[in-house]
This record gives structure tokens, sequence and C-alpha cells, in this order.
């Protein structure tokens, strides 16, 4: 698992990557209402807003943590979108990409890193 | 402020409001604590709110009166431990603050909005310093205690509340309380010494009934009971009756009332009672699960209408909620209207409010 500073997680699952929240973040958030996904198969660049999210608080956005496509996003979101701070490392996951090259996941942070981050 | 200690023992996550440092909501989370609230009883620390006594140099009537000479209100008609909500209006008719006061017998208790006190008892001051003394207290801290127990619960420490009705006051030793709220439930708010106030808001925390909650819970609790809040929903550019506070303004001060105008704006706002206001605060349901903010545009085909003044979602409805201002010709219940989110134009009907059945002891 490799981690952004915009508190993104991503999991590389054979040569796709599924990017989601970290709990961290969803804790942050607090109790989310309602998530807005991205389409399927768009072409996106890094730091594109491609989902938002709202909490009871307030709107976040989820940016695009590197070039490539979007293949599918996670629909129990619209209709469950708590599943975001009930399991936000597992089924509570935004989309999957296609990356335009996957060495570019070198440059994130590993758990450690991402742990004295948040500390 | 004297709660603060607890707020952070008990995991509050501070915010800075209004000058205050305050709980923006305690580990439940906000979903969580505006449903026990709703289902058993919520306390909520709110003395950062601005507590004022009138007290009289001469009679009360002339001090109410005098009182009156602010407000669209009928004061002098409040009877004896009852209280009433309140509006402080300016020479357009707009709105300075929103209050709730309290006839105790030989005095008026007033509270104010936290964001508005200091501008408030200055108002005060300048107008009804030669009826009476313009007491601002300082050394008490406010509690509410909200939700279908709340009655219950605070029945354990003052037996004699569960005999109030809705916007009664009683002085029971050092504790002033009353039967009113912010949330649309039954419940009491409850002014205390200072000193106090940790022990006592500590002994209802210990029952099993009451949980803390925060403001984040506070402001979806008072949108799903349609109660505006001071500086998004009413502010100095609107009226009473723009704002739907027509309620707010008795018999006695309207045209043919016994006591008509006389209070600051009242050209506009008597206007307005008989014809009309050109816009209207409206209830609003956007379709889907998309909540529309405060400051949402609203659209009516091309023609621009105004904008979302609070909105998010509610937790006890299930859906977003919002209210906003809109031409009194798109006002109606029912009304299909579009609020721009994000650059997207989104469906969103006018609804009646509260959006949540209020359960007032009357």
């Amino acid at each position: 698992m490799k981690y952004t500073k915009e508190h993104e997680w991503l999991r590389v699952e054979g040569d796709l990557v599924v990017v989601g929240i970290t709990e961290h973040a969803a804790t942050a958030l607090g109790d989310v209402v309602f998530v807005e996904l991205p389409e399927v198969e768009t072409q996106v660049a890094e730091g594109d807003e491609v989902s938002v999210i709202e909490s009871v608080k307030a709107a976040s956005d989820i940016l695009a943590p590197c070039d490539g496509e979007i293949t599918a996003v996670n629909e129990k979101l619209t209709d469950n979108p708590g599943l975001v701070n009930e399991d936000p490392l597992g089924a509570g996951w935004f989309f999957k990409m296609k990356l335009d090259d996957l060495s570019v996941l070198d440059q994130f942070m590993n758990e450690d890193e991402y742990n004295d981050l948040i500390a | 402020m004297g709660l603060n200690d607890l707020h952070v023992a008990l995991g509050g996550k501070m915010v800075p409001f209004a000058g205050y440092s305050m709980p923006v909501q305690y580990p439940a989370g906000v979903m969580k604590e505006h449903l026990h609230t709703r289902t058993a009883a919520g306390l909520f620390d709110v003395s950062h709110m601005g507590q004022v006594i009138l007290r009289p140099k001469g009679s009360y009537e002339e001090t109410a009166l005098a009182f009156e000479s602010l407000m669209p209100v009928d004061v002098l008609g409040v009877k004896p431990g009852r209280q009433r909500y309140g509006l402080f209006t300016n020479e357009n008719g707009g709105i300075l603050d929103d209050l709730m006061f309290a006839n105790r017998g030989d005095h008026i208790f007033v509270v104010v909005n936290a964001a508005c006190k200091t501008a408030d008892i200055a108002h005060m001051t300048a107008h009804l310093s030669g009826v009476c003394e313009v007491v601002a207290i300082t050394d008490r801290a406010l509690l509410a205690l909200q939700g279908p127990e709340a009655e219950t619960a605070l029945a354990r420490l003052v037996p004699e509340v569960a005999a109030m009705k809705f916007m009664d006051v009683g002085v029971f030793g050092d504790i002033w309380i009353s039967r009113s709220g912010y949330t649309g439930e039954d419940g009491f708010e409850i002014s205390l010494p200072m000193a106090d106030a940790e022990a006592f808001a500590q002994k209802l925390l210990d029952m099993p009934e009451v949980m803390p909650i925060g403001l984040g819970a506070r402001d979806s609790l008072r949108l799903e009971a349609g109660l505006c809040l001071y500086g998004h929903d009413i502010d100095t550019t609107t009226s009473p009756v723009e704002a739907g506070l027509s309620w707010a303004i008795q018999k006695a001060r309207r045209a043919g009332g016994d006591r008509e105008g006389g209070f600051p704006g009242a050209a506009r706002i008597l206007r307005e009672l008989a014809t009309g206001p050109a816009r209207c605060r409206v209830g609003l349901r956007p379709e889907g699960r998309a909540p529309m903010r405060d400051h949402t545009a609203l659209f009516a085909g091309d023609a621009a209408l105004g904008e979302v003044t609070s909105g998010g979602f509610g937790p006890s409805v299930e859906a977003p909620i919002a209210m906003g201002y809109v031409p009194a010709q798109h006002a109606d219940i029912g009304t299909k209207l579009e609020g721009e989110v994000r650059g997207k134009r989104m469906p969103v009907t006018v609804a009646a409010m509260p959006f949540q059945p209020t359960t007032y002891k009357r």
C-alpha cells in the first residue's frame, strides 16, 4: 500500500491501482453522506479533482494521485456513502485506475512514512 | 471558558467559534450525536451566548414598553414565568439579532447570540438605560438539554421541571431554567453559576440518557427544525417578514393593534405584512444525496433567484435539506427549482419546514 500527502491510499491490483482515503482522513472528515464518483473510461491527470466527498460538515475533493484512466468506480458508495467511514481501506474504496506508468508509485509514501506524517 | 476542561476530557474536537474555543463534535461524531438527541437526550454547552438582565429603575411596564421600541414584538403581553422569541430590527427593517426574553416578575432576562452580544448590549444600553439597568451576566454558564428524555434526566436534579410547559421559565435557587431550545425537540436551557456548571454537567452526563453534543449536530438539528441561524438565514438585509418570522410579530404591534409600529423599520415591516414580501425564506429539498451548502446559487430556468443560506445533510430525515431566499412567485411549496453545485444544475424542490416534526411540550 502507498499513501499520498492528500491522505489517499493506493493499492496495486494486477495492472490497476485501487484508490481510497485513509482512516485518518475518514475520521477527520466525519460521517460521509454523499460521494460523487468519476466517470469510467475518463483520462485524468495528477491533481485533477475527480471525485467529491461530502460529510455532515463539509465538502472535500478527491484528487487523481497520478496520470491514468479511470477503469472502475465503487458504485456502492452512491447508496451507502457510510462505507467510507466503516471500512475506508476496504469496502470504502473510490475508484480503480490504469496508470500510464506504474513506476510513478515509487514517489509515494509507505505506511511508516505516512504514519509519521499524521503523527 | 469554565467547561473547556470537560470538553477536552470528553474528547471534544475544539474549534474557534465567535471568539470562543468550542467543541464541534465529540468522538461519537455529528451523525450519532444528532440521532441521540432525537431519540434520548443531548447536552450542549452554549455558555458563549450572551445573558443579560434588564432591571427596571421604575416600573416593569416602563421597561417592557422601552424594550418594545427595539423589536416588533409584544413584550408587555408576556406573563410572568413566560419566555418569548424576539428580534432587534434596524431602521431598514433588517434584523440586528434574534433572541429569547423572559418576564421574570420584576425584571426581563434576555439571551442573545454570541457573535452579536457586544453589539446587542451596546444597543440596549444606548436605548434602555433611561428606564432600566442593562446588566451583562458574565459569571454564569448556559447549558441546553434537548430530546425526548431531557425531562426524565433533568427532573432527577430539579424535579420541578416536569411541570413546566414549552416556553415556561423558572428560577430554582441559583439555577434558571426555560423549557425551550434550538433543536425542534422538547428540552431545557439551563443558566447556572459558572462555578457549579462542570459538576452539574457531569451529573447529567453520568445518566444513561445523556450524551454530549457539539456544534456540528447543533447545526444539523436546528436546520431540520427549520430554525434560523443569525448571520446565515437572517441578517441586517433580511426583514422578519421575508424570513418567515411574521409569527414573532404579535397582533398588538401590527396595523390596528394597541401598540402598532413604534419599532425600527416599522414602515417596511408593516408594509410587507400587508402586501407580502418581495422574497421569502423557503425550505429546500435537493433531489438525490448531494447536499446544497450555503451560497449555492438558485435558479428557475435562466433566472437567478437567490441562494441557499443554510444547507447540509439531515441525519433524521436521511436526505439533504436546505433553506434559502427566492422571489415570492417561486416560493410555493412544491415549486421545482435548480441549485448550482460544483458547476452543475441540480433539481431542488421548495418544501415545507420544519423538515422534522417538532416535539415541544405545549
